[in-house]
């Protein structure tokens, strides 16, 4: 994906936060060490919650470490890349892998769709539906993840599920006993739906807090100038949510990228014959479940290098918008 | 300039971290090095917490008294852990990790064995057992569950094994017999699905490794096989391969619908069979307080389950539980003092009552089948001689990665054919003891 090259229109032209940083770069001596002092606080708190695990992980993904290794029972052994090679010869990964790359691309587009349009909807409708709607949302996205696919694999259950039972009751005969993880894409349809459900609402009443805050003045003056709706939307609203927009994009991507729960729920680890394995999934599979940490790290580690990029992206577009890090 | 600064802070907190070795994976001490063999004080002891737990801990409870008061200055202090897949797997790999507070003795799942033993968290007790006065009237092919590499590292407490489950009045209604072959149990699906279409002919999951491995077993076929001392993948040879199809061919209309039936584990088998859904199932023993809650009650008798021979009985799964004394036991006689007596004949009459588990011991076996009919064609069953995955630690690993659910699932699903599913699984099955 590419980073948007727009700035808001409405921001005068200054330089940007990095550039600004830089002019001041030759400050008195003494002052120099004033900002590793500041950042002092971050790294006692980061180094130890982030560097020191991510460091175990890259050490443990170089080695043959086991339950056995782990309680003494057999010498710990270096195996270099064999970790990988292993994982990456297998067939099963790259299928995964491509698996969860167009299960995120399509929860990240339905969620944003979803959110968009709610948020949208949010800024026409009244005091009393907008505290409801937004009520019901903060409900889905207080729902533990857990907690929520479980109450959707009661909804979709074979015999016993309501949506079944509803289906047929309308006159659908062709739903009695219907399995809908039996399927792989009705399957990966209901997890998607939840996924959507329980992230929708950040979208939501993210991008609605950007409706918000654009100007009334820019809105009027645009009105005044004779713009219609659409031109509007195109020339003011849009290039002015797009760092919010963008900010919203790689998150959601990082979360679907990463999900777990609903899939290890809904499809009771993965699926038949596993056809819902997602990269998470696939890794505790593999690797925790039968206690090999080495092989498990070095799926992390693949892991965290996919995952770097929209993150790096991310910090690019925070920095856009003025939040220095 | 500052780049570089940042990078060497970076490489000396590297490298202070290599030289502190605090930064290498935490390797536990070998648990041998803490062990003891104090002949009082508090013996440390962790049973399953089994459905219907009360029962259990009334047995067992007596069996502290009398230990008790046969070792003066000794308590025994029993913990009930989650029985729970995942919970008891962390709690085992705590104890192992930290011997100083592992307990003397545990009850095991008798596959979990290798495992335990590779990590090194259990106690070689076969010295032991060959003192015990009870140890020749073990069943043999159960005691051999608890052997490996010619070591003995477990005192099989029970077993559970499965049967054909089947119900008495379709089975009339239809004019059939038990099925005493497996021709004759297809025919039956057949005859009561045609009669009732809402009801599966038999039972059966995608996920139901023990309910599909006697048909391999029957077949001739294993999982593994022993070829000098290293285990070879077997379950795409022929003969496996005849079995995968017998199991995986019941996955019809008249059987197990695949649409329905593919996901189902064997606990879920538990649940149509009980509900009245299914005509036939392949259950434990200890499934009968299941069933008997359920639309099934009093509608239902337990034969062994046909082999393809007409008369001959499918290879059962000897799943059960152990003993095992801890290597980090620092109470060693005493821990194995405790277990001979709870796997003695007395409390294994005992726990039978209350629990429903089948005896390891060939005696009281004989003695509670005698006692309660409903027990012969399990008895039958164990008699007719009983099988077991492979004693490897590379089972763990198979059993997590879900390989033999995943060939059938594929079969089942119409994914692959036996052959193409049968020969993914060996190669998975051949990693995964190649991983050791």
């Amino acid at each position: 994906m590419s980073a948007p090259t727009t700035t808001a229109p409405a921001a005068p032209p200054s330089p940007s936060g990095r550039r600004r940083g830089a002019a001041a770069a030759a400050p008195p001596r003494g002052r120099r060490r004033t900002p590793l002092l500041l950042l002092l606080p971050a790294a006692v708190v980061m180094i130890p919650l982030v560097a020191y695990p991510i460091y175990q992980l890259g050490l443990l993904s170089v080695l043959n470490f086991g339950q056995a290794q782990a309680s003494g029972g057999v010498p710990t052994s270096f195996v270099g890349l064999g970790n990988y090679r292993k994982i990456l010869s297998d067939g099963q990964f790259w299928s995964v892998l491509s698996q969860t790359l167009g299960f995120a691309a399509f929860c990240v587009v339905a969620t944003l769709a979803v959110g968009a349009t709610l948020a949208v909807l949010l800024t026409r409708v009244g005091r009393v539906p907008r505290l409801v709607l937004t009520t019901a949302a903060m409900a889905a996205w207080a729902a533990p993840a857990m907690t929520g696919s479980t109450v959707w694999s009661f909804l979709f259950d074979t015999n016993l599920g309501l949506v079944n039972k509803t289906l047929v009751g309308i006159g659908l005969d062709g739903f009695h006993e219907f399995n809908w993880f039996y399927d792989k894409w009705t399957a990966f349809l209901i997890v998607g739906a939840v996924v959507v459900w329980h992230s929708f609402p950040f979208v939501m009443v993210t991008l609605y807090a950007g409706i918000r805050a654009i100007p009334a003045e820019v809105l009027e003056a645009a009105a005044l100038d004779g713009a219609n709706t659409w031109t509007t939307f195109r020339r003011i609203t849009a290039p002015m949510l797009r760092p919010i927009l963008t900010i919203v994009v790689i998150q959601s991507v990082i979360w679907d990228f990463k999900v777990f729960t609903q899939i290890y729920v809904m499809t009771e680890g993965g699926g038949i014959a596993g056809q819902n394995l997602v990269l998470n999934v696939y890794a505790y599979q593999k690797a925790f479940a039968s206690s090999q940490y080495g092989l498990g790290a070095a799926i992390g580690v693949i892991m965290l290098l996919v995952l770097v990029i929209p993150t790096v992206l991310y910090i690019r577009s925070l920095r856009r918008t003025g939040n220095e890090l | 300039m500052r780049i570089v600064r940042r990078t060497t802070a970076a490489a000396v907190l590297a490298a202070t971290c290599l030289a502190a070795a605090a930064c290498s994976p935490g390797t536990a001490v070998p648990a041998g090095e803490k062990a003891a063999d104090d002949k009082s004080g508090t013996l440390q002891v962790w049973l399953y917490n089994e459905a219907g737990n009360a029962a259990k801990e009334a047995v067992v409870a007596k069996a502290v008294t009398e230990f008790q008061s046969a070792h003066q200055g000794v308590t025994v202090n029993v913990s009930y852990i989650d029985t729970d897949a995942s919970a008891r797997a962390a709690k085992m790999k705590g104890a192992f990790n930290d011997p100083s507070s592992a307990p003397d003795l545990v009850e095991f799942g008798n596959t979990d064995l290798p495992g335990y033993v590779a990590a090194g968290g259990l106690a070689e007790i076969g010295a032991d057992l060959d003192k015990w006065a009870d140890k020749g009237d073990l069943d043999p092919a159960i005691a051999k569950t608890a052997v490996l590499d010619g070591k003995t590292y477990g005192l099989p407490w029970w077993v559970g094994v499965r049967a054909l489950y089947y119900r008495t009045d379709l089975f009339t209604e239809a004019g059939l017999a038990a099925p005493t072959s497996y021709d004759e149990l297809v025919a039956a699906t057949r005859k009561i699905h045609a009669a009732h279409s809402d009801t599966f002919g038999i039972a059966i999951g995608g996920k139901y490794t023990f309910g599909a491995l006697p048909f391999v077993w029957d077949a001739g076929g294993d999982i593994a096989a022993k070829d000098g001392d290293k285990f070879k993948a077997a379950i795409n040879s022929a003969a496996s391969q005849t079995g995968v199809k017998r199991y995986t061919d019941l996955f019809d209309e008249a059987g197990c619908p695949a649409q329905q039936c593919a996901d189902l584990t064997g606990g879920k088998t538990v649940d149509l069979f009980a509900a009245g859904k299914a005509a036939m199932a392949i259950l434990p023993n200890s499934s009968r307080s299941k069933v008997d809650a359920g639309a099934a009650k009093d509608k239902y008798a337990v034969v062994p389950l046909p082999g393809a021979k007409a008369g001959s009985i499918a290879p059962a799964f000897a799943g059960g539980n152990n003993l095992g004394v801890m290597k980090a036991a620092k109470h060693r006689t005493l821990a194995v003092q405790f277990a001979q007596l709870l796997a003695g004949p007395g409390y294994q009459e005992q726990m039978y009552d209350a629990m429903g588990n089948l005896p390891t011991l060939k005696s009281v076996n004989a003695k509670v089948a005698a006692k309660d009919a409903f027990l012969k064609p399990f008895t039958d069953t164990i008699a007719a001689g009983t099988r077991f995955v492979p004693l490897d630690q590379a089972w763990a690993q198979i059993d997590a990665q879900a390989v033999i659910p995943t060939m059938l699932q594929q079969v089942v699903t119409g994914k692959a054919d036996v052959a193409k599913a049968s020969g993914d699984a060996a190669t998975q099955i051949t990693s995964a003891f190649a991983a050791r």
